[in-house]
């Protein structure tokens, strides 16, 4: 069955790494629905997180021909309850609807934060799951929403500690895979 | 020839000597990795962005033997026979560009038959990278999905690492195609020469280690088996497994069938092989999956030509994976017990666990259906005494006039299936075949390949009429480089099995299937390369004698019956233990 997963890679930090990976779940026609990467505590190692709508089945082998590829680490599917996650989004507001209704409240029942004011505009931040984020905008819309912009899922998983005991031995290993 | 007298070739050496690394171009920096690696033979093209690594090629030609291909199709496809009939890693240089391009088939094909090899291609300039310049082809996209691994360097300084990794890559763990393009600026710069090979990647880990629990669960398995049955596998070729397996099998009394890329591993006329698997392959291994209580598979990914319909093959069998790409378990077929290793360690540490059995009554049952399929097939197809020569018999000859001791090289097709399905091989690595990919136009150019690999062994390229003329321009480098390859072109003048299919498939539509060919001898008179026509059943054994007895290439057409049929058959996506044997 067809649900949303979330998948792990760690990487060397590679010209065109980001292709050799997506590439795979083009093959067997999977939408990559975000994606988010950036370097891990290690330095050169690199962690993607991807979120995808598919099945088990498929993604045990699109993991499989992923951790073949000669500069990746490992990768995971996660289920929905192996990962902590989060996304982040900002939206930005007419200035003018400060003065109308009740934004304070809004921003603080919602555990929202204002990065910046300027004349025109201001802008909120807000972290959490994606339903909540775009729950938000509805909530936002009477004031006057301008744009709307979010992140793609950055996760942990429950279970990572073997794993990154690994990586860090791997830190004192010779990095160059030039 | 020259040779270059500045320095001794291995640096450690110039090291002690000078005291100094010797600072050398990236071109020549390229030639010294190959030589480092045990490079003595490179089939390529060249063109404008590869013409300074040319140049230093031209110091190193008592070293390095270059052969001038035809189209860098062919490069390939020779560096490909090359590595499968000499074990070593193949070599192709190409421009860029288009010279880049015609290298993609040849990959893809030794992507998916797990082939070694390493391409060189010249890029332009650095500078000029992601600019449309002239012959500028964005190749490491391209290639990325077909290779096991490339890489472009850009600076001088990084090509004898590259080389070394682009070696251990492609000759370790599954083998396959790696791919370095080198940018123009690289090859001409200059730079501090040091080689050290590459013997680690921290992360790939190309050799799993051997899960001695899953070797017991497997020898648990095949004990309490009734009907084991062994799927032979390339990897058994890849790991140098043929004595393990051939020991496990003696030791327990388990028949083996091989897959078209397993070809060649146990010699044909060993009591326990029971023959090919698959589409064309013979009928007792495809039927008795259906009965097998425990499958071994080694060294195999169950690609859909054996298997037939997944979901009904196999159904009665516990299935035992040896297979050294964790991507291959599970892919197709669901592992009982998976065994992620290198074949020969695994198989070597089954046989101590393994007890001595005795299966007579299961091989008896190969051995009934061996002798359905010689009644209703094999005879007639191998020892016709009317009507137009059959290519069963034409291989036949061939087998008992080689002893089956020459390096097959097949191309794609009836004819393909027809000489997998009846040369008698004896030797390891004496089959090379496009299985994966059915590269049609692969066997001329990968026979050229395997005599240079193995010139102490007869290499005879079996070829179809439509094959042959994708990459026929090949005739000029095997006489060039006088390279003693034989040619049979078996001719029905059709893209045969297309033509089967039509018929069987497509109620006789024989759409663009049907071909007017050249006078095939003549071609190859036109290439300097001697020939000579077969039509008639009385000459065939004679012109196979005199070809065998020429010395250096030569070409004999068969002419052979038109409309004919490869049987056994199943029909694509059936179940394999449908197979048909008319």
């Amino acid at each position: 069955m067809q649900k949303e997963y979330t998948v792990t890679v760690y990487t060397e930090d590679r010209i065109g790494i980001t292709n050799r990976i997506t590439i795979i779940f083009t093959r067997r026609g999977i939408n990559i629905t975000s994606l988010t990467t950036a370097e891990t505590e290690i330095p050169g190692v690199y962690k993607f997180v991807i979120t995808v709508m598919s099945t088990r089945e498929k993604l045990d082998k699109v993991v499989g021909q992923i951790e073949r590829l000669i500069e990746i680490h490992r990768a995971f599917v996660h289920e929905e309850d192996e990962v902590v996650y989060q996304e982040l989004a900002l939206y930005k507001i007419s200035t003018r609807s400060l003065h109308t209704g009740d934004i304070e409240r809004l921003i603080r029942e919602n555990n929202a934060r204002i990065l910046t004011i300027t004349a025109e505009y201001f802008v909120i931040e807000k972290t959490g799951h994606q339903q909540e984020l775009t729950d938000f905008i509805k909530k936002l819309e009477p004031y006057g929403l301008i744009e709307y912009t979010k992140s793609g899922r950055v996760a942990i998983v429950k279970w990572s500690r073997r794993f990154h005991e690994h990586l860090k031995e791997l830190h004192t290993q010779d990095a160059d895979i030039s | 020839m020259q040779q270059k007298d500045v320095l001794p070739m291995k640096p450690e050496i110039a090291d002690k000597q000078l005291a100094v690394k010797p600072v050398i171009t990236g071109s020549e920096a390229v030639i010294r990795s190959l030589i480092e690696e045990g490079v003595d033979t490179i089939f390529g093209y060249p063109g404008g962005a590869i013409m300074p690594i040319y140049d230093a090629l031209y110091d190193f030609q008592d070293q390095v033997h270059h052969i001038l291909v035809r189209h860098e199709q062919g490069a390939t496809h020779a560096a490909q026979g090359y590595a499968r009939s000499s074990g070593k890693v193949g070599v192709a240089f190409a421009t860029s560009g288009p010279g880049a391009t015609n290298l993609v088939t040849g990959l893809a094909d030794a992507y998916m038959d797990s082939t070694p090899m390493v391409c060189i291609t010249g890029q332009v300039a650095a500078a000029l990278l992601g600019t449309d310049a002239f012959q500028e082809t964005d190749v490491i996209g391209i290639t990325m999905p077909i290779t096991k691994w490339n890489i472009q360097v850009t600076r001088p300084e990084d090509i004898p690492g590259a080389m070394a990794k682009a070696f251990y890559i492609a000759r370790s763990g599954r083998p396959g195609p790696v791919l370095v393009d080198i940018t123009k600026n690289a090859q001409f710069g200059e730079f501090e020469y040091e080689y050290k090979k590459c013997e680690y990647i921290r992360s790939y880990r190309p050799i799993p280690e051997l899960s001695q629990e899953a070797v017991s669960e497997a020898a648990a398995l095949i004990n309490s088996a009734k009907k084991p049955f062994i799927l032979c596998g390339h990897g058994v070729l890849l790991s140098g497994a043929e004595k393990a397996l051939i020991a496990l099998a003696e030791k327990a009394q388990i028949p083996i069938g091989s897959t078209l890329l397993g070809l060649s591993a146990v010699p044909v006329d060993h009591p326990m092989y029971v023959g090919m698997l698959g589409m064309h392959g013979n009928y007792g291994p495809n039927m008795l999956t259906g009965e097998a209580d425990v499958v071994i598979a080694v060294g195999m990914r169950f690609d859909d030509r054996v298997t037939g319909d997944v979901g009904t093959y196999v159904p009665n069998a516990k299935v035992i994976h040896i297979e050294i790409d964790a991507a291959e378990i599970n892919k197709i077929v669901k592992a009982d017990v998976a065994v992620h290793a290198d074949a020969k360690p695994a198989l070597e540490a089954l046989i101590q666990q393994v007890n001595p059995a005795d299966h007579t009554a299961w091989l008896e049952e190969f051995r009934a259906a061996d002798k359905k399929e010689y009644d209703k097939v094999q005879h007639r197809e191998l020892y016709p005494q009317e009507g137009e020569l059959k290519m069963a018999e034409v291989i036949r000859l061939i087998s008992e006039k080689t002893k089956g001791e020459a390096v097959l090289v097949t191309d794609v097709g009836q004819h393909q299936m027809v000489a997998s399905r009846y040369y008698r091989f004896k030797n390891p690595n004496t089959n090379v075949t496009s299985g994966g990919m059915g590269t049609m136009g692969f066997s001329l150019p990968a026979a050229m390949g395997a005599k240079m690999g193995t010139p102490e062994k007869e290499v005879v390229a079996i070829i179809g009429d439509g094959c042959f003329q994708m990459t026929l321009q090949e005739l000029a480098t095997i006489h060039q480089s006088q390279i003693g390859v034989k040619i049979v072109i078996l001719n029905n003048n059709f893209l045969g099995m297309v033509r089967q299919w039509q018929q069987l498939f497509f109620d006789r539509r024989y759409s663009s299937t049907e071909m007017v060919n050249p006078d095939f001898v003549q071609v190859a008179k036109g290439f300097y390369i001697p020939g000579k026509k077969v039509t008639a059943r009385e000459d065939i054994s004679a012109a196979i004698d005199e070809m065998l007895a020429h010395q250096g290439a030569y070409l004999l057409e068969v002419v052979v019956e038109k409309e004919d049929n490869v049987f056994p058959m199943v029909p694509a996506g059936a179940p394999i233990t449908t197979i048909r044997l008319e």
